[in-house]
């Protein structure tokens, strides 16, 4: 056995998380860690930006800004007074799949936390007046995202990546598709796609399991499921056949952001782990893998490079990323590619592997020291089916994983010939 | 607040402060040096952070690829970090691995190599880290507002430093700046997590005690107070955002006066994250300048934060705008409710709820061992560790006059820096 994996007793395993569905289909799982004093409450809605209308991208984005606006039963004022008084806070956000929920509080304010939560999920009443000021401040936010080289060039890859696909779209929309949106479209967008069926409801702190579900139940229980699920995600579009060069500029900007990437494995797939422990080698371990010690150690060309993987339920991505001087662009991703070509033709060596291995095994622990880590965790395993069970079985099967395993699954999706290349900041535009 | 906090002081001048903690099997070891760019003078600002980034490219002992592994491999984290007043470098660990740190540390202490080739690679690492700083409008303007604070004192340049000195840095310089800087008496190791006090303690004495002390070669700038006169920078970029920032002399972190203010600012703007690792926030919808500005639909956003420094430094509101929104609307709304803070004494109630947030804020950060250990360190720097030990009762002691007083004291319309970013052909 791995020495950490000894120490592991007292994590979120099949034995210390409860886990129950209620009949209208919310699956709450609860985890007590009494080393705490606080509570964390995550949670996710199967609904999100993929269901905005083109023309007002960025609906769904606004729905879930708005649950915190004010409820049937509360004011924007009485909203926040319950909230602040107490140093709790509570936020929604979204995906293009789901709509998200995160609150904090000291551990005896968990009733009021579970409360509000259902309230606002439930009963929001979008005042006109916050619908408007809300409105302004996303325009503001989204202005600040296009003078944001890293935003532009992150937005130009999954545009280009995923062409005509929500995937391809920013959850928070455009200037001139949040302008249109009005109270109907938000009040219409919560009643058609907000229900309890799959969503995921999940406490852990110093709390009592059985008292949290009874929480759960009071406040979420009498929400009735929808018959009919009206949200889907379209097929995903092929991975690109070539390389696919993309810049936008953005004017008086000293550094340029760079984007590369390609389709990765869904977070379900069998070449997940292998690829998630290849990308670690490559772009991750030490100071920024091989991508680190190729851009940054070796050349001096960049301040950040490295590269990461998303897996969802569909599919997923596999990025690279680094922050440059303009002058320096061209020979960036010459070596991000040949980097990228070294990985798929040759196994990664023993050494590199025994030590993203032992790395990533060492470090769980450390995801899991706080409330918040905790809570997503567990979030993740129950989103994606990993079992409860998943931290248990995680050594073992990073500890299983070959030099072998690693290029073959990494030459599924990886290869230095079809890439998306985005960039932003000085330079004439290639759209 | 309870606390397990022992503090020893070896031979040679480090003093090592240690807290166990056994919930989770983990151990976090910080080692601050008092340097940073509050003692860089004239022509070598930023070698404080420069030094930082040739901490991690090697010593004899541990090279420059076998360095980074060391630790990532055993499943730690690690990084560092430069401010005005510290440079600190941290290692979270698995418990029973934790020894690496220490040598690592150690050694690097007073063994690392500073090659001259990797001296020339990472000037433009630096000045490429410096180019995506200068892409924020924030930074931009926080640059010009901090030149125009300070007329003699060494917080007037940025911690990354002026590009000219950038560019003229020499090997020899940061090797120089390194020696002087990087003594076992200019430094403090704070620790918590999973160990045995008596245990760790004799590693210390171990590991570091042998590395000989020296007399410190610091420059130590005079403290600055009163801003001179009211002043105005205006500076222009692209974009349709406007940033309003009103900055303040705001006192030393020991300063009487430093508690009142954090009241005072959760009032105003709302409650600071304390934690730097794992806490939690809490958002400001309530406080006195979102209900007057943002309801009032005069600005996007409003925010302010205070730093606890050596010296007196700077408290900084900011206001994002959006053309249309009056700057001068909301200048004068920002005056008034300082003047209410001045004239008006706030309620008990109020400082209670600022009391109580505070509470929530220090069991958020309290979770995470990392930041328990980055605290501890961090106090010292400007105080010592009991000035987060006891940063809750110091809260519970604020009183409204003291507020008022605060106030009075430090938010004068006429000793402040009206820092505005406009966009090019924009604006109101």
């Amino acid at each position: 056995m791995h020495p950490v994996v000894e120490n592991l007793k007292n994590l979120p395993g099949a034995d210390s998380i409860m886990r129950s569905v209620l009949p209208n289909g919310i699956t709450l799982l609860t985890f007590s860690n009494f080393n705490t004093f606080s509570v964390d409450l995550v949670g996710l809605l199967e609904v999100g930006a993929a269901a905005d209308p083109r023309e007002k991208l960025g609906l769904a984005h606004f729905t879930a800004a708005m649950l915190t606006r004010g409820t049937t039963k509360k004011s924007f004022a009485e909203y926040h007074e319950l909230l602040e008084s107490r140093g709790a806070n509570l936020s929604f956000s979204c995906g293009s799949r789901h709509t998200w929920f995160h609150g904090k509080a000291l551990a005896e304010d968990l009733e009021m936390l579970v409360s509000l939560a259902a309230e606002s999920l439930r009963q929001p009443s979008f005042p006109s007046t916050y619908v408007q000021r809300l409105r302004n401040q996303l325009l503001a936010g989204l202005a600040i995202r296009d003078q944001d080289t890293s935003d532009v060039a992150s937005l130009l890859f999954d545009q280009s990546l995923f062409p005509g696909h929500p995937f391809g779209d920013p959850v928070d929309g455009f200037v001139e598709t949040v302008k249109p949106i009005e109270r109907d479209d938000l009040v219409n967008f919560h009643n058609s796609f907000y229900q309890p069926s799959k969503m995921i409801l999940v406490a852990a702190g110093a709390i009592d399991g059985n008292q949290a579900k009874s929480l759960a139940e009071n406040y979420f229980g009498d929400w009735e499921k929808k018959e009919t699920n009206n949200f889907s995600i379209p097929h995903v579009p092929a991975p690109p056949d070539g390389l696919i060069r993309k810049h936008r500029f953005v004017e008086e900007k000293s550094q340029t952001d760079l984007q590369i990437g390609t389709i990765g494995p869904s977070r379900i797939s069998e070449d997940y782990l292998p690829i998630y422990l290849g990308n670690n080698i490559l772009g991750q371990f030490g100071l920024m893998g091989r991508i680190g010690e190729s851009v940054r150690s070796k050349s001096g060309l960049a301040y950040h490079a490295s590269s990461s993987i998303s897996g969802w339920q569909e599919t997923g991505t596999w990025e690279f990323s680094a922050g440059l001087n303009p002058e320096n662009l061209e020979k960036v991703i010459d070596l991000i590619r040949q980097e990228i070509k070294k990985f798929v033709h040759e196994p990664v060596s023993d050494e590199e592997l025994a030590d993203s291995k032992s790395h990533l095994i060492g470090r769980m622990p450390l995801s899991l020291e706080s409330n918040s880590g905790i809570a997503n965790g567990i979030l993740t395993i129950e989103r994606f089916n990993l079992g409860l069970d998943y931290y248990q079985r995680y050594p073992a099967m990073i500890e299983a994983i070959t030099p072998t395993q690693v290029m073959n699954a990494s030459q599924k999706y990886l290869d230095p010939d079809k890439l998306v290349i985005a960039s932003a900041g000085l330079g004439e535009d290639m759209l | 607040m309870e606390s397990n906090v022992e503090k020893h002081i070896l031979d040679n001048g480090l003093t090592i402060l240690t807290k166990e903690m056994h919930h989770v099997p983990l151990v976090s070891q910080w080692v601050w040096y008092r340097v940073g760019s509050r003692n860089e003078t004239r022509g070598i600002t930023g070698i404080s952070h420069w030094v930082e980034h040739m901490q991690f490219k090697g010593t004899e002992k541990y090279p420059i690829n076998v360095l980074d592994k060391e630790i990532s491999r055993d499943g730690g984290v690690w990084n560092a970090m430069t401010s005005l007043d510290w440079t600190t470098y941290f290692e979270t660990m698995p418990a029973h691995k934790i020894d690496i740190a220490l040598n690592l540390e150690a050694d690097r202490m007073r063994n690392s190599l500073f090659d001259e080739q990797e001296t020339t690679l990472e000037r433009t690492v630096v000045i490429s880290e410096r180019e995506g700083n200068e892409n924020e409008p924030l930074f931009r303007l926080g640059e010009a507002i901090q030149k125009a604070a300070f007329a003699h004192h060494t917080y007037a340049h940025q911690v990354i430093g002026d590009l000219e000195d950038l560019q003229t840095i020499s090997r020899d310089d940061l090797f120089a700046y390194y020696q002087d800087h990087y003594t076992p008496d200019n430094a403090l190791i704070a620790v918590a997590g999973d160990f045995n006090t008596g245990e760790i303690i004799n590693k210390y004495k171990e590991i570091f005690g042998k590395i000989p002390g020296s007399p410190e070669k610091k420059y130590i700038p005079k403290p600055e107070f009163e801003l001179p006169e009211k002043k105005r920078i205006e500076i222009e970029g692209p974009g349709s955002t406007i940033y309003l920032q009103l900055s303040y002399r705001s006192p030393d972190a020991k300063s009487s006066d430093f508690f009142p203010l954090i009241v005072l600012d959760s009032l105003l703007t709302g409650p600071s994250p304390l934690a730097m690792f794992g806490g939690g926030s809490i958002s400001n919808k309530t406080s006195r300048l979102y209900q007057s500005l943002v309801e009032k639909d005069l600005a996007a956003s409003v925010s302010a934060g205070v730093q606890a420094t050596i010296d007196p430094y700077l408290y900084e509101i900011l206001a994002i705008c959006q053309p249309g929104q009056s700057l001068d609307k909301v200048q004068e709304i920002i005056n008034s409710e300082i003047d209410r803070l001045q004239n008006t004494l706030v309620s008990s109630e109020e400082i209670k709820r600022a009391i109580k947030q505070a509470k929530a804020l220090f069991a958020y950060g309290s979770e995470s061992i990392t930041n328990q250990a980055f605290w501890l360190g961090y106090a010292s720097m400007f105080a010592d560790h009991a000035w987060f030990e006891n940063y809750i009762e110091q809260i519970e002691d604020v009183t409204p006059r003291m507020v008022a007083e605060t106030a009075r004291k430090y938010l004068d319309p006429e000793h402040r820096i009206i820092g505005i970013y406009k966009p090019r052909g924009n604006g109101d």
